[in-house]
């Protein structure tokens, strides 16, 4: 019998859209056949993280969180739901941005899962950032004469949430690609709402390192920035739109991106998985090149 | 019919006995004598599965092959429905009811008509129902084989953390109140098996269907968060109400609970439920004036 891959994200009650990536991505990873089974689950939608395990014949199971950083959901809420015996933070040895995964039976099943490190921290996102840069300007050489600024939520529940933000900024800034490159927040310093602030170029792309399109990338961002006068109606900004003499693209959630799904199976070729071609299958399919710098980090 | 003279299960089924135990209660198997059930299988059987309707048959090569469809459409004749030959298909139908809006709860009974999968195999079936209804088979299985794991509410309640910390603060009447409102055959089609605790059962009933619900779920820990918020507050004493007030203050929650309100006309000023007779009771109630 082969391996099963779930990808583990969020989900909502309200907004259908939350479910999205997570299914697309599971939908592009099955047809590579590189696992023998393929499932979504949600902490908020069904299958739950509860009893998806129960869903899947494989005994050997990988399951990528599609999250954007370690922290409270993949450190706490998914561990305890999918009943990982003997899950310990500690086990991923990570100070917020190492996770690669670490192997657990879980209790109600007996299955062996190799709990994977969240999508948003691995080196691969940086490329999938840059990616979502190019597919929203049209120009596959963007950088020379533009800003690049990725967007995050910020503290909240999630201690982490700002370090991956500020990882990738800082490997995209060191490829000198962009003139300019910037991590900003939400809800803390330096604060999105200020974007031209932040940048001399006429040229500002804007991508947030969110998992799917909902409120906060559709509503908050777009009104924060001056994208769309506030209360306007979710997704209803110009691309690019005009910012205090900025011309200024907005990517929305980078979790949409097709090429996500490489990174989830990087993840779960880090942990062991045999993806056979799956990988670079994958990545032809949405035009990417072959791997810059993903993979196993260290 | 022996094992022997049955063509060979699909490596899907084969490795999950869920999926088999499913589809030979499809077949209707346990229940009569084997001649009984070839003769049956032959002529088709059906059977319901939340509002899911399935159709099984034997093919003149002994191949089992299967139908699926909305169990209100019973009677629709099949070149009416949209016809859909992949499990997949089911992931979007199940996403949204008749009039577009966001299923969260796919045990809802809010299913929408007008489709219908056809001559699907037994692992296709199995897919097109755990896409339909998550972890229905294996929780039904467990059941039948007498090892559901049931996690009571108290235990469900005391896991939360987060923003869900406080549920646990819900106990007794408060939790027969939560499971009333959302845990009912017209609210979710699943059979409630939890209950407070192993030594304290609700009074609510458990519903009728044929696959449990093991623990509160995502929705129900949500509706309590709030429920909870709620019941720490005191009671206000500035608010009075006459026993006609009274009569529409409940006749608007049953309208709206039941999702009547949607069919209350404009014109009908007799019914409580009524947008102007509403907007009028808001005005006395919660007005400046």
């Amino acid at each position: 019998m082969g391996d099963a891959l779930v990808v583990a994200a969020h989900g909502s009650h309200k907004n259908p859209h939350s479910a999205r990536p997570a299914v697309d991505h599971a939908g592009t990873i099955r047809s590579t056949g590189a696992f023998a089974e393929v499932h979504e689950a949600f902490w908020k939608e069904e299958p739950s993280f509860r009893e998806v395990l129960r869903t899947v014949a494989a005994d050997e199971v990988y399951v990528v969180p599609l999250f954007v950083s370690e922290g409270y959901f993949t450190e706490q809420v998914i561990p305890r739901e999918l009943r990982l015996d003997g899950w310990d933070p500690g086990a991923w040895a990570s100070d917020g941005l190492q996770a690669s995964a670490a192997t657990f039976p879980a209790r109600d099943t007996g299955q062996r899962v190799h709990y994977c490190g969240p999508v948003g921290t691995h080196d691969a996102m940086t490329d999938v950032i840059v990616r979502r840069a190019e597919t929203v300007t049209g120009t596959p050489e963007v950088g020379p004469g533009t800003g690049l600024a990725v967007v995050g939520h910020g503290t909240d529940r999630n201690e982490h949430s700002a370090m991956a933000i500020e990882y990738h900024a800082e490997r995209i800034r060191a490829r000198d690609r962009f003139d300019e490159v910037r991590a900003l927040f939400m809800d803390e310093e330096p604060e999105v709402d200020d974007l031209t602030d932040h940048f001399e170029s006429e040229n500002v792309v804007l991508v947030p390192l969110f998992v799917a399109d909902g409120y906060h990338t559709q509503e908050d961002i777009p009104a924060d920035v001056g994208l769309v006068e506030p209360g306007a109606p979710p997704g209803a900004y110009d691309v690019p739109a005009s910012v205090d003499g900025h011309r200024v693209w907005y990517a929305g959630a980078v979790g949409t991106e097709p090429l996500v799904a490489a990174v989830i199976l990087q993840r779960a070729a880090d942990a062991g998985a045999a993806v056979g071609p799956a990988l670079e299958s994958v990545r032809a399919d949405v035009g990417a090149p072959p791997v810059a710098d993903g993979g196993r980090r260290r | 019919m022996t094992d022997d003279a049955s063509p060979p299960l699909p490596d899907a089924v084969r490795d999950r006995p869920a999926w088999r135990a499913f589809l030979h209660w499809v077949e209707g198997a346990d229940e009569s004598g084997s001649d009984g059930y070839r003769g049956a299988l032959a002529d088709g059987v059906t059977r319901t599965w939340g509002q899911l309707l399935i159709s099984a048959r034997e093919t003149e090569d002994g191949n089992r092959r299967y139908d699926l469809r909305h169990v209100d459409d019973d009677r629709t004749p099949t070149d009416e429905l949209t016809i859909h030959d992949e499990p997949a298909a089911l992931r979007e139908l199940r996403r949204s009811d008749a009039a577009g809006r966001y299923r969260p709860l796919t045990s809802a009974p809010t299913l929408r008509r007008g489709w219908a999968l056809t001559d699907l195999d037994g692992a296709a079936l199995c897919r097109a129902v755990e896409t339909c209804y998550p972890a229905s088979i294996p929780n039904w299985h467990r059941e039948r084989e007498g090892d559901l794991d049931v996690t009571h509410w108290r235990e469900t309640a005391e896991r939360q953390t987060g923003i869900y910390d406080l549920v646990d603060e819900l106990a007794g009447d408060q939790v027969e109140r939560l499971a009333r409102a959302c845990c009912v055959d017209s609210q979710c089609l699943k059979r409630r098996q939890w209950d407070e605790s192993p030594d304290d059962a609700l009074d609510v009933p458990r519903g009728d269907g044929q696959f449990p619900c093991r623990e509160p779920c995502s929705l129900v820990v949500s509706a309590a968060r709030e429920v909870a918020l709620a019941e720490r507050e005191d009671e206000c004493d500035d608010l009075s109400l006459s026993a006609a007030d009274r009569a529409q203050v409940e006749r608007v929650l049953e309208a709206v609970a039941t999702g009547e309100v949607d069919g209350v006309r404009d014109g009908d000023l007799e019914d409580g439920a009524n947008r102007l007779r509403v907007r009028y009771l808001r005005e006395k109630l919660f007005g400046d004036g």
